[in-house]
């Protein structure tokens, strides 16, 4: 249920910039967001489409860009790729992984007239 | 309330009064698809092909082509490069600088529903009232029950009422700091929703995320709901005067918790019995007095320099 609220970020994010970035109707939005942040995107898509019904967002295209989880082992010191935050590290079995990458959600930038 | 899926921010509220919305006032009504809050033009669209009701439609075969001439189009790319919660982070940023400023140490408590964060709250406000001014923020759907609970033990506390919302965002504890007698040198707890999926991600300002784990759920809800677990500074397993009844296996919470949060020190407690409540408390006078001496620090650097 919180991808309501960051429905409601990104357009409050989108409203901003079409204060200061002087435009009307928005076409596109490019998201990036990573493969280990609590974000469900198929709720998202739905959420963003019902909080920008009135807006000029509505009817936006929403384009999200997957990052892949990323982390370094503590133990060996080796970066691998994980896909969820329980995972241990193939190469000597830890779990004292640090994520390096794929926690981001992020607004990248917007096609706009 | 949105009539598509039953969600609404307008139903916030702080001891039972409406919230204002963080939304500007000019803004329309972005949640209801009703006429009267549609101040947007959209003759460009023509009505025949995008229709208004159905809002998860998408078609690319209208817009600027009906109204501009090919090769016309004033399409242009605009960079965000922001966080989606860079607002809620401002926010909470901002709550930071306010607590930091007066000293005072807060705590956000955040578990599932009935693992039992009040009842940890009302022990531990009675172990602490004589040694630091206290005041509680209560978070939940619906009712004021939970700041009742807190107020009879003799502190201040609010109640956030979320309506169908499912966290504590930064602005609205931003509203509620407005609200509390908060007193220089003291302690604040937030006692989130009871659920450990949606806070992970919100930023309130706090000190800490303390997340509370019951030995009557299971022990696997770290490896089920991880992110809570990564978010949080430190894990009270509570309830443990129960275990002698339960199969709950201890040590394997504890190991699935560290799985996801390499490191992450737990204590375990029994609110209503006491054991382990003074390791608890000891942790958090380490607090408040790690808050009252930066704050003290700071304000010694502003009367010498500013």
């Amino acid at each position: 249920m919180h991808e309501l609220s960051l429905a409601e970020n990104i357009l409050q994010q989108i409203e901003d910039a079409a204060q200061t970035q002087q435009f009307h109707r928005v076409k596109t939005v490019w998201l990036e967001i990573g493969e280990l942040a609590c974000v469900e995107q198929e709720s998202l898509r739905f959420f963003f489409a019902v909080v920008t019904e009135d807006s000029i967002a509505r009817q936006a295209k929403l384009e999200i860009t997957g990052i892949a989880g990323q982390a370094v082992c503590n133990d060996c010191h080796r970066t691998l790729l994980i896909t969820a935050l329980y995972q241990a590290c193939p190469h000597c079995g830890s779990y004292a992984l640090q994520i390096t990458q794929g926690d981001e959600m992020r607004i990248r930038e917007l096609e706009v007239e | 309330m949105c009539t598509t899926c039953g969600c609404g921010v307008g139903q916030t509220r702080i001891n039972g009064k409406t919230v204002q919305s963080q939304q500007r006032t000019d803004a329309s009504l972005r949640f209801r698809p009703l006429q009267s809050g549609h101040v947007h033009s959209h003759e460009h669209v023509p009505s025949s092909v995008a229709n208004p009701q159905t809002p998860g439609t998408i078609d690319f075969g209208v817009g600027i082509a009906g109204t501009h001439a090919p090769g016309m189009s004033q399409t242009r790319m605009v960079k965000i490069e922001r966080d989606i919660l860079a607002k809620n982070n401002q926010y909470a940023d901002e709550n930071r600088q306010y607590l930091a400023e007066r000293g005072i140490f807060a705590l956000n408590l955040v578990s599932s529903p009935g693992s039992g964060k009040t009842t940890l709250l009302v022990k531990t406000i009675e172990m602490l009232r004589d040694r630091f001014p206290i005041a509680v923020i209560e978070g939940d759907q619906q009712t004021d029950h939970d700041a009742a609970r807190i107020r009879a033990t003799g502190v201040p506390a609010l109640q956030i009422n979320t309506g169908k919302g499912c966290h504590l965002d930064a602005h609205m504890i931003g509203q509620a700091l407005q609200q509390l007698p908060l007193q220089q040198n003291s302690l604040l707890f937030i006692e989130n929703v009871g659920n450990l999926v949606c806070p992970s991600g919100f930023d309130l300002g706090e000190a800490h995320k303390v997340v509370i784990l019951s030995v009557t759920e299971g022990e696997d809800k770290p490896l089920k709901y991880p992110d809570m677990f990564h978010a949080a500074d430190l894990m009270l397993l509570n309830k443990c005067d129960l275990l002698p009844y339960l199969t709950f296996d201890v040590n394997q919470a504890i190991a699935y918790a560290q799985r996801i949060h390499p490191g992450l020190p737990v204590m375990q407690i029994s609110a209503t019995k006491g054991s382990g409540m003074q390791e608890w408390i000891d942790w958090i006078m380490a607090g408040c007095h790690r808050a009252a001496a930066i704050s003290h620090t700071a304000q010694a650097l502003d009367s010498r320099f500013g």
